[in-house]
């Protein structure tokens, strides 16, 4: 039960993109299409599940046990740069046309700070609002995935409805990307509701 | 004359967050007072002139292939001591401000400076150039900041010029997103 309320805290009461301002880049970047905002949304569910695994062991096993935990901010970033470099490298064999459809986003995701942000929450132990054992890793990983599908679903909102914007007669000052950010303003309105939820 | 284009470009015509939009999640995030918004900006100039002039003065050391990981590396050091510097001497913004500090390192301002500027110039004009992009990008977030704390709680700088309940939507999270919309719209108006 309590790992279903963390999915639920993480996806929607206190969704990343929305609520916490993290990953607005790909947020405003790839959501022209719905088909490649659910591409750029199941990139950072593997990449966000994989580095929060990484960076947990490194900074259980590593940091902590040696005293150096201001080394975080420098050892995780490597971790997550490395990670995917390895994503893309697997993603250009398995799938060229996805690799195609997320070109210059995939590097990026190195510069999403969703990633590294939740890798710094989990690392921090601050996330854990459920009362449950912040020592093991399992926690950790339902928090990432929850993390992650909120951000698939903020994005995969957004692209929809960027979709049907294309025809919409916008003034000529709006157009773009203050227009997307009203209606993210909007989008997060909406979310506030789910606040109660928990 | 040159340096002086360096340092003001990053003001208005190239501004990082207005025009080039890099480095929004902090912008959104931290901006609920002008105090926080600038704070933040602030930081982050530090971290942007410290790693420029290391990285003009290390770029011909560097093989061009592990670039883009020796920038990451060096900015990340210079984001922990601010981090460490902040927590030590200004715990009650450190606290407020709190993830972003650590997230200064994948502000794609740093990076995106590091890349197109410092690694092809020299030292003086790396340090200006980061210093004005750096400021330009403290005011933005110091304008949007004073601009929400204005509207949702009617007060300045921390100084409430009236003694009531503002709209609360603008220091919330919609409030961010509708604030840096128009400001954006606001200021492409006047750039043209």
């Amino acid at each position: 039960m309590a790992y279903i309320l963390i999915i639920i805290t993480a996806m929607l009461v206190n969704n990343i993109v929305l609520a916490q301002f993290l990953g607005i880049c790909p947020f405003l970047g790839v959501s022209g299409k719905v088909k490649t905002a659910v591409g750029m949304g199941a990139a950072v569910l593997f990449v966000m599940v994989l580095a929060t695994i990484v960076t947990w062991l490194v900074q259980t096993y590593i940091l902590n046990k040696l005293g150096i935990q201001f080394m975080q901010t420098v050892a995780f970033i490597l971790i997550i740069a490395a990670l995917v470099q390895m994503v893309e490298i697997i993603l250009k064999k398995i799938s060229p046309s996805l690799y195609q459809a997320l070109g210059i986003f995939l590097p990026l995701i190195t510069t999403n700070c969703a990633i590294l942000g939740v890798a710094i929450l989990v690392g921090n132990g601050t996330y854990n609002s459920m009362g449950l054992d912040a020592t093991s890793l399992l926690p950790a990983i339902v928090f990432a995935i929850g993390t992650a599908l909120g951000f698939m679903l903020a994005l995969v909102i957004f692209a929809g409805i960027r979709e049907h914007m294309a025809k919409l007669p916008i003034p000529e000052g709006m157009k773009g990307v203050p227009a997307a950010l009203v209606v993210a303003g909007i989008l997060a309105l909406a979310f506030m509701g789910f606040s109660g939820l928990v | 004359m040159n340096n002086w284009k360096n340092f003001t470009k990053g003001f208005i015509k190239e501004n990082p967050v207005l025009i080039m939009l890099l480095g929004c999640c902090p912008t959104l995030g931290t901006t609920t007072s002008a105090i926080n918004g600038l704070s933040m900006g602030l930081a982050t100039t530090f971290v942007l002139v410290c790693s420029n002039i290391v990285i003009s003065l290390i770029k011909n050391l560097i093989p061009d292939k592990v670039r883009i990981p020796s920038y990451i590396v060096v900015i990340a050091s210079f984001v922990t001591v601010i981090d460490l510097l902040m927590q030590a001497y200004l715990p009650g913004i450190y606290e407020t401000l709190g993830l972003f500090i650590p997230l200064i390192v994948v502000n794609c301002i740093v990076l995106g400076r590091a890349e197109a500027f410092a690694s092809k110039n020299g030292v003086w004009a790396s340090c200006v150039d980061g210093l004005g992009m750096g400021l330009g990008y403290a005011l933005a977030l110091m304008i949007l900041g004073a601009v929400r704390e204005i509207l949702g709680s009617l007060s300045i700088f921390g100084w409430q010029f009236i003694q009531a309940d503002g709209i609360l939507v603008f220091v919330l999270a919609p409030g961010a997103f509708f604030g840096l919309a128009y400001f954006i719209a606001v200021v492409r108006r006047f750039n043209k």
